[in-house]
């Protein structure tokens, strides 16, 4: 029986993930204590304040942003392509997209569409740079992406200014031009709070199904697992290496492009300096804690989304809620070892398994 | 009963996988200063067993003694400070590093990082005829050449019991013969070397003692003297001494595989393909016979479209493949058994079926449309499996826990597959027990019966030379003579493959 459940990766994950998050408490608690506050309660203010409706809204609400932005690590991690441009990838991408939206009126759906497929555009085009970079000039990714954050971040800061894409949104806040009613997408209520929830939360189950699918049944993705687990073998099959290097980089920024839509269209409607940045370097974090797969990066980012959401009570407190950033790193660090841990645990468990049953065929 | 401690002594060790029991009480005395042969069939348990003893597995029961004393072995590093090293099935060497990285990588307290570590690779290297140049580049060195670099490493790192696990598989006779010459200068020195083979002839030319595993325990320890090569296939598996032959010619005058001037060149612009002209017609097996190392590996990757030609024309039928993708040549009806299975044959975490779609991705039964079929995978998997027999408990566990025979078995039947008109094979049975050699020849010509056109590398040359049509001898990328498989002997070959009459190059 428990050979059966263990026999499954997924169990495993669960479990490694659950052991992982116990052990951070644990860190969390301990670090509590020696500043001086209460574990138990602290922890406790946190959840009570977690399973307010309100909350449940914030939380998920997050939780779609950092799912989106997880996706997209993971499809390059599933081949070793380290994109960590994600987070230029979505802030350039929704800036561009909300100043397309802001600035065109186009009726209701077709606007939508328009906006989201600017946002998909630019976040691929975004990442086909270092792609093409790596594949001609084999400069490495990884230090191509980061630069490219950089110089996202100044073109941004160069076209959000008033006359060239921004206009003044109030006295101490400038933005695009706010997109009009027809490009919107009301929320969705939610029982016993006034915040709706995002309804482009469903671009991010659409997506987790998508990339299940690609990875698991396609051509495509099994070429793309090949070139990750070998890449000499995947070329001596016939995957064509450098293809494969744009196209990955460019889905990758594609699915990063889809970041920032379910908050512009859903509650800011503008890409102002408010809009939220870094959730494209928080996407590596979940992605590793989810191990690159659609189901684990849903339970990490609601997870990570969570713990966010609920810190904000421990300001009333008077605890900083910069402990929850510990909690976050400790999850991180512990779930590497305690995957491990466990998948030896659970080849053990496995033999014995077969040592029982050959007991039984020998007596 | 001599009065020294036996080097290595094991006893009733059992070890289990998943789905297997790898080792089952066995129990082993290997002498010090000897060479002690192990042979068994694929999957028997040998590469399981010298891991145990290596520290990279642990045993679930028995015991282990070196020297007289038991020892408990958690890891290599154990196994290394009791004298054990040990030289893989599969080569464990950093690809991207040099000879001399790889060699003092982990022991660089022995003798530092500088001269000092170079110095001593340059004499062991010396000492042993090794002929290792410490600042290669591994990913540019042949199977052979690693092999050798292998060894160094384990001698570095100052064994004493050295652990060979099939080390001639790669190696043409000459080199086999230097091995051997190497291991009796070890046994001199008091050295101990354990050796597991498949070639019994070998096995009984070097081995003072030779043990028998079958289906993981130990069956009959023998003498050399006592026993023939056939009387030792019997005691592995029950069945004689296959013999590769061919019966009458197949080869017809189509021609499927056409290649014009050949030329490839290296990262330094050296020809390592050199102007290589040759004809494979349907139903013919064309055997190239060189010593590793000399452009074999080169000229599969230049058909395959792995490597750009510098000059030259490849064509598989009028289709002139030629700057075609790899891809593209596979589908237009090329197999290939590549020569390091691990770095270009198999996905070792993934399960098997999954391996077998590999280099079959655009092919049914392992695609609809852009979909994978995974039932149909799946059954062809088990159809591979059964025609093939790859001893395994089900098609979901992980081409890594396959025996290294068995891998070979799973690539040898997957790439027959899906009625290839051109099959690149290169060592087809290296790794393979007796009893699977002689059905992948069977295999082989059968598909020669029904037309299929075959490139044969091998190192073993009773293999080249029974199952040739055609063979052509390669030295330095240039295709330097042709021979009669019909009337020509291992040795005569043997002596082509070094350049006979000129100067071979060290
Ligand atoms: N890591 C592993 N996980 C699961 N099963 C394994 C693992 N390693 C080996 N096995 C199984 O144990 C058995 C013995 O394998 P082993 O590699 O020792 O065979 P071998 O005698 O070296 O064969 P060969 O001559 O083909 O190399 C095989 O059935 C193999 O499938
Ligand atoms: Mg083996």
């Amino acid at each position: 029986m428990i050979h059966r459940l263990f026999a499954r990766s997924w169990t495993r994950t669960l479990v490694a993930a659950f052991v992982a998050l116990v052990f951070s408490i644990a860190i969390t608690s301990i670090v509590l204590s020696i500043s001086g506050f209460n574990p138990p309660s602290t922890f406790q203010a946190m959840f009570e304040f977690g399973k307010e409706p309100d909350s449940i809204v914030n939380t998920l609400n997050k939780a779609a942003g950092y799912y989106l932005s997880a996706l997209a690590v993971a499809v390059g991690f599933r081949m070793n392509l380290f994109n960590i441009g994600v987070d230029g990838q979505y802030r350039l991408a929704a800036m561009l997209a909300a100043a397309a939206g802001g600035a065109w009126s186009l009726p209701p759906v077709l606007h939508q569409l328009v906006i989201i497929i600017v946002a998909v555009l630019v976040g691929g085009l975004w990442a086909a740079v270092p792609a093409l970079l790596k594949v001609t000039r084999g400069v490495s990714e990884v230090i191509s992406t980061i630069m490219l954050n950089f110089i996202a971040t100044g073109i941004i800061a160069y076209l959000l200014n008033p006359g060239r894409l921004a206009v003044q949104l109030g006295p101490n806040n400038i933005g695009t031009k706010t997109i009009s009613r027809s490009g919107r997408v009301p929320g969705t209520p939610f029982p016993g709070t006034d915040l709706k929830l995002y309804s482009l939360l469903v671009i991010a189950i659409l997506a987790g199904i998508g990339f299940w699918f690609m990875i698991n049944r396609t051509r495509f993705g099994f070429d793309l697992r090949a070139t990750g687990l070998s890449q000499s073998a995947a070329v001596a099959s016939g995957v064509d290496a450098r293809r494969m290097v744009v196209m990955a980089m460019v889905i990758s920024g594609a699915i990063a492009g889809l970041i920032g839509m379910p908050q512009l269209l859903g509650e800011s409607y503008t890409y102002s300096l408010n809009f939220p940045t870094g959730i494209g370097l928080t996407g590596i974090g979940i992605a590793l804690l989810g191990r690159n797969g659609p189901v684990g990066i849903a339970f990490a980012s609601l997870l990570w989304a969570f713990l966010d959401v609920s810190s904000q009570i421990l300001d009333f407190n008077d605890i900083p809620k910069e402990i929850v950033a510990i909690t976050q790193a400790a999850v991180l660090l512990s779930v590497v070892v305690v995957y491990e841990v466990v998948s030896r645990v659970g080849q053990r468990i496995d033999q014995r398994h077969v040592a029982a049953q050959l007991g039984e065929v020998a007596a | 009963m001599s009065t020294t401690e036996p080097a290595v002594e094991l006893h009733g060790i059992t070890k289990r996988f998943p789905g297997v029991v790898a080792n089952h009480d066995i129990d082993i005395e290997v002498a010090a200063g000897t060479v002690h042969a192990i042979v068994g069939e694929n999957g028997a348990g040998k590469s399981t067993l010298m891991k145990i003893l290596y520290g990279m597995q642990r045993p679930d029961e028995g015991t282990i003694k070196v020297d007289g004393v038991e020892v408990a072995l958690h890891s290599p590093s154990d196994a290394i400070a009791r004298g054990i090293g040990m030289v893989h099935q599969h080569f464990m060497l950093a690809d991207n590093l040099s000879v001399l990285e790889n060699v003092v990588l982990g022991a660089e307290r022995l003798h530092g990082i500088g001269g000092k570590a170079r110095r001593r690779i340059e004499e062991i290297s010396h000492q042993y005829g090794l002929g290792v140049e410490p600042d290669r580049l591994v990913e540019q060195l042949g199977v052979g050449a690693r092999q050798r670099v292998e060894i160094l490493k384990v001698l570095y790192r100052g064994a004493k019991i050295l652990i060979l696990d099939e080390p001639t598989a790669v190696l043409v006779p000459q080199e086999v013969e230097e091995l051997f010459g190497n291991l009796r200068d070890l046994k001199r020195e008091g050295l101990t070397v354990i050796f597991i083979s498949h070639k019994l002839d070998e096995v009984l030319s070097v081995a003072d003692t030779i043990t028998v595993i079958r289906r993981g325990t130990t069956v009959d320890t023998v003498r050399p003297g006592d026993v023939t090569a056939r009387q030792l296939a019997e005691l592995m598996v029950g069945s004689e001494l296959p013999v590769p032959e061919l019966r009458e010619s197949t080869v017809t005058d189509v021609p499927v595989l056409t290649m014009d001037g050949v030329t490839v060149r290296d990262a330094t612009g050296r020809a390592v393909v050199d102007d290589v002209s040759l004809t494979i017609h349907e139903g013919e097996i064309l055997g190239i016979a060189g010593v590793e190392g000399n452009g074999q590996a080169e000229l599969v990757e230049a058909i395959m479209g792995m490597l750009p030609l510098a000059a030259g024309v490849v064509r598989l039928g009028d289709t002139d493949l030629t700057g075609m993708a790899t891809r593209r040549r596979r589908e237009a009806g090329i197999g290939f058994i590549p020569e390091d299975r691990h770095r270009h044959g198999l996905l070792l975490e993934s399960p098997l079926w999954e391996n077998r779609i590999l280099g079959h991705q655009t092919r049914p039964p392992n695609v609809k449309g852009g979909l994978i079929d995974r039932q149909g995978a799946r059954n062809d998997t088990e159809r591979i499996v059964r025609d093939y027999d790859v001893r395994t408990p089900n098609i979901d566990v992980t081409a890594a826990s396959l025996s290294g025979g068995n891998q070979q078995k799973l690539i040898v039947g997957r790439e027959m597959s899906g009625d290839p008109k051109l099959l690149i094979a290169a060592h087809p049975t290296r790794g393979v027990d007796v009893g699977a050699q002689s059905a992948i020849w069977d295999h082989l010509r059968h598909a020669r019966a029904e037309g299929l056109a075959v490139l044969l590398i091998s190192a073993d040359l009773d293999e080249l030379i029974g199952m040739s049509d055609t063979l052509r001898v390669i030295l330095r990328g240039r295709l330097v003579g042709e021979a009669d498989p019909a009337t020509i002997t291992p040795d005569q070959l043997g002596s082509l493959m070094t350049g006979a009459g000129e100067e071979s190059a060290a």
